[in-house]
């Protein structure tokens, strides 16, 4: 299952789009179109208007905008993707925060004549802010523009560039014509240089399950269900994996305990459980656990806290948020009275400038606000879990929703101890370098012939290879998607701290999942370090030829499962600062390149 | 070892239907789930069996009866009351119209679908119920794609569709006033197909009018109704045998079929795949009305 935003107005052609997606794919039907048809030519329109298709609203068809955020539903063989239809313009921020909020992935539109706008600025700084790891950028009317190749090309280099300030997993562009159904259902015969997939392809194809946190467990307590002989506690997995035995404690008390059953609904016995199943699980002791808990793992606990940092979006005409003023909290399944605190700045989306200035937060504006809670929240970032990370704020008052929260990670709980010795006053400057690619794909000995020659040069230069950490820093991790993930993490945080240091870190990482990668990269760009990412390319046949461990024989000999290249996915990086291939030569004219990028970037 | 870690998606619907049926029972002090013996407010009592278990489904059901019931679905509902050992508290249109709270519409193609509101939100009002459960789906109709999971209703029961609250993840905010009070829709995110394939999957039963069988028909505005004690016929109108079966089951007035050879779920599955027309397109005649014929009626409190 997919679930999409799509942001962009009337005039990108937004709704066109959905509807020539739903229609070339037969997703809607016989009786909704002679609708669409009627409704267009009572209006004197030529076509039918498909647009008419998503504004469901009486008021929307009359103003031909779209007002509040409509849900559509596309089945292919593939997949079924939920589609949350959000309106543009500026004073509709908070409907595209609302359908960003439960979205894998963000659609963009653009008019290829107008290119990037102001509003396409917004729309991608509202997806990375609601934490969507993927984004596509659909440049619309490609046919008004003579189906310019070069006009796509500048397009989509202005928005990597801008992309570049955010945090996106995943970036990519297709070209459309949504009037004519080009590259939307069906690859276009009018624009052949265009060597990627039609859009509802992508969508079809697109990777998200590795976007969700499996290493968190995280379970908040919904509901206790009692029976004869029966007390189980009900919720839905807002992180992790649980399993029966698992040893856990419940917060805030911190009784410890063990899992003894978990229950899918109806009374499917689990063996394993992770987000989003709804389940319920039995302890091992009687202890007094309600509504408002929260299960997890003893040495991976949440942060517990009153004081809380997040970014906020305010979502009401009535009223602003001004410091002082106290709300009930909606956070997991607890309900807390919060007061704002401060409120540190102000962001207008448009420009990412921070107002420093500013005393309050109106509908649709977004700032960093810091709230004290009544009582402890169990919470992590949004970044690391949108489940146990995010809230709404409600106004005793009206009772309405007038804000959603994303929580940025605290600073008060654990505090950050200043050096007394900045970058520059180190005699080196450090980076790291990240070579990524399948097993037996040459990285390690590119890795260590790079090394080599930093060190003979007098920089200073440390390798980290993957299969050596695993004997030491990541020897409890296995191969699985969460363990890959936090193998990656914790080999990305030892290379920042190296490149912090002033050395060169040499990584080499088959680190498969590209969220995972760009993760690190993030930190790095957050912590001013570079980040130098380098795809070594070697096609998988070669790699099987060579099979130095003879892992792939394993792999395809079906004694070792979830092998990189043969039953797991690799992911190719979008935007590589190099790629190696084979016949770029051997290892040391390999280590040669990636040498002069470091020296010349 | 890699395991995918992805739920199927029945599986995920069914985990997001669970997840609101437990934060309503966790969160409201008296809710009730409306049924009508429909295949949505089957798979919604199905479901809300599967959300509680070992414990029974901590609330009531409520069956607003118009009076033009098919007689199978009045006796499939009580049969399933029954099963899942739920409460049923029945709200009869033919009581309003008795008191002189509604009036009766007149002439061949009189229909109680518009009046079954006001028994509606008497019945929710009369119990003090706080939330009320509907089977609605937003792949049904366009004003039903813009509905909340979580529907704010006035005291007036009525829905203003252009100030509906925001609604953020799973993060519901249920707050009311007395008087006032939510719909709840689990089953939004599903669609006709979802609804078929869970049904086949999970083997639930369903009144037999769902399958195809022979019954006396008429043609009436472009559908086949079913010639009942309830309609008039008129002039021109020859009732004739067909193998139908109905896509949705609502007032007998209103409800048509269409022609039909599935007898099993599967069949309709396969059916419903093929199909080139929504399942109220096809056979309900009061979304008739108007463009706007369901907004309407949703903002005087309707289903």
């Amino acid at each position: 299952m997919l679930r999409l935003a799509t942001a962009g107005s009337v005039d990108d052609g937004k709704s066109t789009l959905i509807g020539r997606l739903l229609h070339d794919s037969k997703a809607i039907f016989a009786d909704q179109l002679a609708a669409v048809e009627r409704t267009s030519r009572a209006r004197g329109e030529d076509e039918p208007n498909l647009a008419l298709l998503t504004d469901g609203l009486r008021a929307e068809r009359e103003q031909g905008i779209t007002i509040d955020v409509a849900y559509r539903y596309l089945v292919t063989p593939k997949r079924k993707i939920i589609i949350a239809d959000t309106p543009g313009h500026v004073q509709y921020t908070r409907n595209m925060v609302t359908g960003a909020s439960t979205a894998d992935l963000a659609l963009i539109l653009v008019d290829a004549r107008k290119g990037i706008v102001e509003q396409s600025r917004r729309h991608a700084f509202i997806a990375s802010l609601l934490g969507v790891s993927h984004l596509v950028l659909c440049v619309n009317k490609m046919d008004l523009v003579d189906w310019s190749a070069e006009r796509f090309a500048e397009i989509r280099e202005e928005f990597r560039r801008f992309a570049m300030k955010l945090t996106v997993a995943d970036l990519a562009f297709v070209p459309v014509s949504a009037l004519h159904g080009d590259n939307v259902v069906q690859r276009s015969a009018n624009m052949p240089w265009y060597e990627g997939t039609s859009l509802l392809h992508h969508l079809e194809e697109v990777h998200v399950a590795s976007d969700r946190n499996l290493i968190d467990a995280r379970l908040p307590v919904q509901y206790v269900i009692r029976a004869q002989g029966f007390r189980g506690y009900a919720g839905t997995v807002a992180g992790g994996v649980l399993k029966p035995g698992d040893e856990v404690v419940v917060l805030p008390a911190g009784f410890p305990s063990r899992i003894r059953e978990v229950w899918g609904p109806g009374g499917e016995p689990v063996n394993e459980t992770f987000p989003p199943q709804a389940v319920t699980v039995r302890l091992d002791d009687e202890l007094d656990v309600a509504r408002g808990d929260l299960i997890c793992r003893p040495h991976n606990r949440p942060h517990v806290g009153q004081d809380i940092d997040a970014m906020v979006c305010w979502l009401t005409e009535r009223s602003t948020l001004t410091p002082g003023a106290r709300y009930t909290m909606r956070h997991t399944t607890r309900s807390v009275r919060a007061q704002v605190q401060e409120l540190p700045y102000r962001i207008d989306v448009n420009t990412l400038h921070r107002d420093e200035a500013a005393d309050s937060l109106s509908l649709n504006e977004i700032g960093r606000v810091r709230l004290r809670t009544q009582t402890p929240l169990l919470f992590d970032s949004y970044r690391r879990n949108r489940s146990t990370g995010s809230f709404i704020l409600v106004d005793d008052a009206t009772n309405n929703t007038v804000a959603a929260g994303m929580i940025t990670e605290p600073s008060a709980s654990v505090v950050w101890h200043p050096t007394a010795v900045g970058r520059s006053d180190r005699a080196t400057r450090g980076l790291t370098v990240w070579l990524t690619g399948l097993s037996a794909s040459g990285k390690s000995t590119i890795a260590a012939e790079l090394e080599r020659r930093l060190v003979l040069a007098g920089r200073p230069a440390y390798r980290l290879d993957g299969d050596n950490l695993r004997h030491g820093l990541n020897a409890g991790l296995g191969f699985s998607a969460a363990d890959r993930a936090e193998n990656v993490r914790r080999v990305g945080e030892v290379a920042q701290l190296f490149a912090d240091a002033g050395l060169v870190a040499v990584v080499s990482l088959i680190s498969p999942y590209r969220a995972d990668r760009d993760l690190v990269r993030a930190r790095h760009v957050a912590a001013g370090l570079a980040f130098v990412e380098v795809f070594v390319d070697t096609p998988v046949d070669v790699c099987e030829a060579r099979d130095p461990k003879g892992m792939y024989a394993r792999a395809r000999a079906g004694e070792i499962t979830g092998f990189t290249g043969v039953d797991d996915p690799y992911e190719v990086p979008v935007e590589p600062a190099l790629v190696l291939r084979p016949q770029d030569g051997d290892p040391a004219a390999m280590a040669a390149r990636v040498l002069a990028l470091l020296d010349h970037p | 070892m890699t395991t995918a870690y992805e739920l199927s998606p029945p599986r995920a619907l069914e985990a997001e239907s669970v997840h609101v049926l437990r934060e309503v029972a966790a969160t409201f002090e008296r809710p009730v789930l409306l049924f009508s013996g429909g295949k949505d407010s089957v798979v919604l009592l199905h479901l809300a069996a599967k959300a509680f278990w070992p414990a029974p489904v901590p609330f009531p059901v409520l069956h607003v009866d118009t009076g033009h019931n098919f007689d199978e679905v009045l006796a499939f509902r009580d049969r399933a009351v029954a099963r899942f050992g739920v409460r049923l508290v029945v709200a009869a249109v033919q009581d309003d119209i008795d008191a002189g709270r509604a009036v009766e519409e007149t002439g061949p193609r009189a229909s109680r679908n518009r009046l079954q509101t006001i028994t509606l939100l008497r019945g929710i009002a009369e119990n003090g119920f706080d939330a009320a459960f509907g089977g609605a789906r937003r792949d049904e109709e366009k004003a039903r794609a813009k509905e909340r999971v979580f529907s704010f209703r006035d005291e007036y029961g009525q829905w203003d569709p252009r100030n509906q609250r925001p609604e953020l993840w799973n993060l519901y905010n249920g707050a009311h006033r007395k008087g006032e009070h939510i719909r709840v829709f689990p089953l939004s995110n599903w669609t006709e197909l979802d609804i078929w394939r869970y049904i086949a999957a999970e083997r639930i039963d369903l009144p037999s009018l769902y399958y195809a069988h022979r019954r006396p028909v008429v043609h009436r505005d472009g559908m086949l109704l079913a010639h009942t004690r309830f309609i008039t016929l008129l002039d021109g109108d020859e009732p004739f045998e067909a193998s139908v079966r109905f896509r949705t089951v609502g007032d007998a007035t209103c409800t048509g079929c269409v022609e039909s050879t599935a007898t099993t779920a599967e069949a309709v599955i396969a059916e419903v795949a093929a199909s080139r027309t929504t399942e109220r397109g096809a056979t309900r005649a009061d979304d008739r009305i108007s463009e706007a014929g369901m907004e309407d009626r949703k903002k005087e409190g309707y289903f």
